[in-house]
């Protein structure tokens, strides 16, 4: 049997990974990938945990996370169209006017 | 893991895999030769007794075709695109049960006629084909060609549009069956001497729905716009050779086996009709005549209706599909708490 | 080493070394599609947690839906190796090394401290299981999603309209 502690530790580093990402990306697209990696590792903690402990309000977390990782990609991802139609570019640097 | 459980899985895959690949390699020559009748003309009957031979002929051009890698396409997206729409394809089918358990010499338990039986059966049967999307899209960038990037462009919103109003025709088979494995749904249509099938038994509605995208789902006619050679050269595969091309032709054909084996699964009880109670070694007989009654209906399709236009397909997926796919969601339970 | 634990590392590996690649890729499209496999690996990981339903979701929802919409905008927008390299003038970025490393060995020192070998239940994620939680005792939280969803879909619908001038 796989102890807890292993899944754990890979969703540690899947979370560093991500938050590592957001500071070191320039491109709006990809720092929202990473924050997908960030949302995945919190979501691997909570089935892992759900799991060991025979309860199954874990695995209703993640199933209300995912919907909130969609509503937040649709509106994203919507954000990013009307920047890059007033910009043409997806540099997060290169936006740093309050007004669009 | 026992061994006798791993054995058996093999050769099941085995067979799945053999059955599947003639039945693709037919269905385009069956495609052809009908699609030549209702035309008028003779269709494909030179190579081998009314053409039964065409498709080892065709495989073997595939074969001996040059292979083309554009100079300006993505090398690595465009190798790996035809292998990730191939590989859901095929892997979808280990899913389906196509008949029910059989007593085989030899052995002393009953053999069930399907791969695998999951209890989230559905559900990963419409995660496998909504990977196959993928293989498209990257099809459509990789190539480096406008007419491909159109057609990967419209193929995914396609497929994401009716694959929505698709799942959402289901739900009622769901609500009527209470389970999404798919034994458990084909079990629960055996009432009425076998003919108590969901598309008579309070669902004709989902099964129309699920007909609709099930065509739009494998990207055939009438709903075949990303590869609309009229407009788009031929969408995604314009740069695409040899056995590469080969690979999307098998995918596309594999997924209209499968689609046709869900509907009938779904909707048309599976491997269940009358006599079977009796004889269960008519079930795989009965699938098989009800999944070419589908495959027949595609190439019927094909040969009548002509192709939408980019923005009718929307709007009917969105506007009047998914509406009445809810509909029925709601009438559904409500007959299945009122009557069931 | 059990049959389990082999599993585990395979998927272990596919989930950590798509989350690498998708930082170490230039171009957006390879990050997303890194993304995927990450995820898909996740799903597997989920199975093998016995929480099948929510590893199938993952596939339909995350791998399907959500990084389809991702690489749909960047097709559309047409980005070829956009992602622009770290810039050297800024110092700050130079910090995000130790910083990580900071988190990371903080996130390990807590794992440490848990030690659960066995898993106390042994029931599943079932469809059902998970279903009449949603419905009855989570019902509100249900709701409220839905509303959010709602809200996401007018919203996402305004910013990306085009203006009519």
């Amino acid at each position: 049997m796989v102890p807890l502690s292993w899944y754990l530790a890979l969703s540690a580093v899947l979370f560093t990974l991500g938050a590592v990402g957001v500071f070191l990306k320039r491109n709006i697209i990809s720092m929202l990938l990473c924050l997908e990696l960030m949302l995945n590792a919190a979501n691997l903690a909570f089935i892992a945990f759900s799991s060991f402990f025979g309860q199954v309000e874990g695995q209703l977390f993640v199933f209300l996370v995912m919907t909130v990782a969609a509503a937040e990609a649709g509106v994203g991802l919507a954000i990013v169209i009307a920047v890059f139609r007033n910009r043409e570019t997806l540099d997060v640097d290169e936006s740093n006017l309050l007004k669009l | 893991m026992p061994l006798e459980l791993l054995v058996e899985w093999t050769i099941k895959l085995l067979i799945g895999f053999v059955i599947l690949m003639t039945t693709v390699a037919y269905l385009s020559l069956f495609e052809r030769r009908m699609l030549g009748f209702m035309q008028m003309r003779q269709g494909p009957n030179r190579v081998g007794p009314f053409g039964l031979l065409q498709p080892v002929a065709d495989g073997l051009k595939f074969i001996f075709k040059e292979d083309i890698t554009p100079l300006a396409a993505d090398k690595f997206l465009y190798v790996m695109a035809p292998a990730l729409s191939l590989v859901p394809a095929l892997m979808t089918f280990v899913l389906i049960p196509i008949g029910g358990e059989m007593k085989i010499p030899f052995i002393d338990r009953p053999i069930a006629l399907h791969v695998t039986s999951v209890n989230v059966g559905v559900l990963a049967i419409l995660a496998m084909t909504g990977m196959g999307v993928y293989g498209i899209v990257m099809a459509g960038y990789a190539s480096n060609n406008k007419y491909s990037l159109m057609g990967g462009l419209r193929s995914s919103a396609q497929l994401v549009s009716y694959e929505l109003a698709m799942s959402m025709s289901i739900v009622g088979v769901l609500l009527q069956a209470g389970s999404l494995d798919l034994v458990k749904i084909v079990a629960n249509q055996g009432g009425w001497g076998g003919m108590q099938w969901h598309v008579f038994w309070f669902q004709p509605l989902g099964f129309i729905i699920f007909l609709i995208s099930m065509v739009a789902e494998t990207n055939r006619a009438p709903f075949d716009l990303p590869e609309a050679e009229s407009e788009l050269v031929a969408g995604f595969h314009t740069e695409y050779s040899s056995m590469k091309f080969a690979m999307f032709f098998i995918a596309e054909y594999a997924n209209m086996v499968t689609a046709s084996a869900m509907a009938t699964v779904l909707f048309l009880g599976g491997w269940q009709g009358p006599g079977v109670a009796q004889l269960p070694l008519l079930g795989p007989f009965y699938f098989v005549a009800k999944m070419l009654f589908f495959l027949f209906l595609y190439i019927w399709l094909r040969a009548s209706l002509p192709r939408l236009r980019y923005d009718q397909l929307m709007d009917f997926g969105w506007k009047f599909l998914l509406p009445l796919a809810l509909i029925n969601i709601v009438i559904s339970a409500t007959v299945a708490v009122v009557l069931l | 080493m059990t049959f389990e634990q082999i599993l585990f590392i395979l998927f272990a590996g596919i989930v950590v070394g798509g989350a690498a690649s998708v930082l170490l890729q230039r171009n957006p499209l390879y990050s997303a599609f890194s993304l995927i496999t990450t995820f898909v690996g996740l799903a597997c990981l989920y199975v093998t947690l016995k929480a099948q339903f929510l590893g199938v979701v993952q596939i339909v929802v995350y791998a399907g839906a959500i990084m389809m919409l991702f690489v749909f905008v960047i097709m559309l927008l047409n980005i070829r190796d956009e992602d622009t390299a770290v810039d050297p003038n800024r110092f700050l970025v130079y910090l995000t090394i130790p910083l990580g490393a900071i988190l990371l060995g903080a996130l390990l020192y807590v794992v440490t401290k848990v030690n659960l070998a066995q898993p106390t239940g042994d029931e599943g994620g079932t469809v059902e299981r998970i279903g009449t939680n949603l419905l009855t005792k989570y019902l509100l939280p249900f709701e409220a999603t839905s509303v959010l969803i709602l809200m996401a879909v007018v919203g996402a619908l305004h910013l990306a309209k085009r203006e009519k001038e």
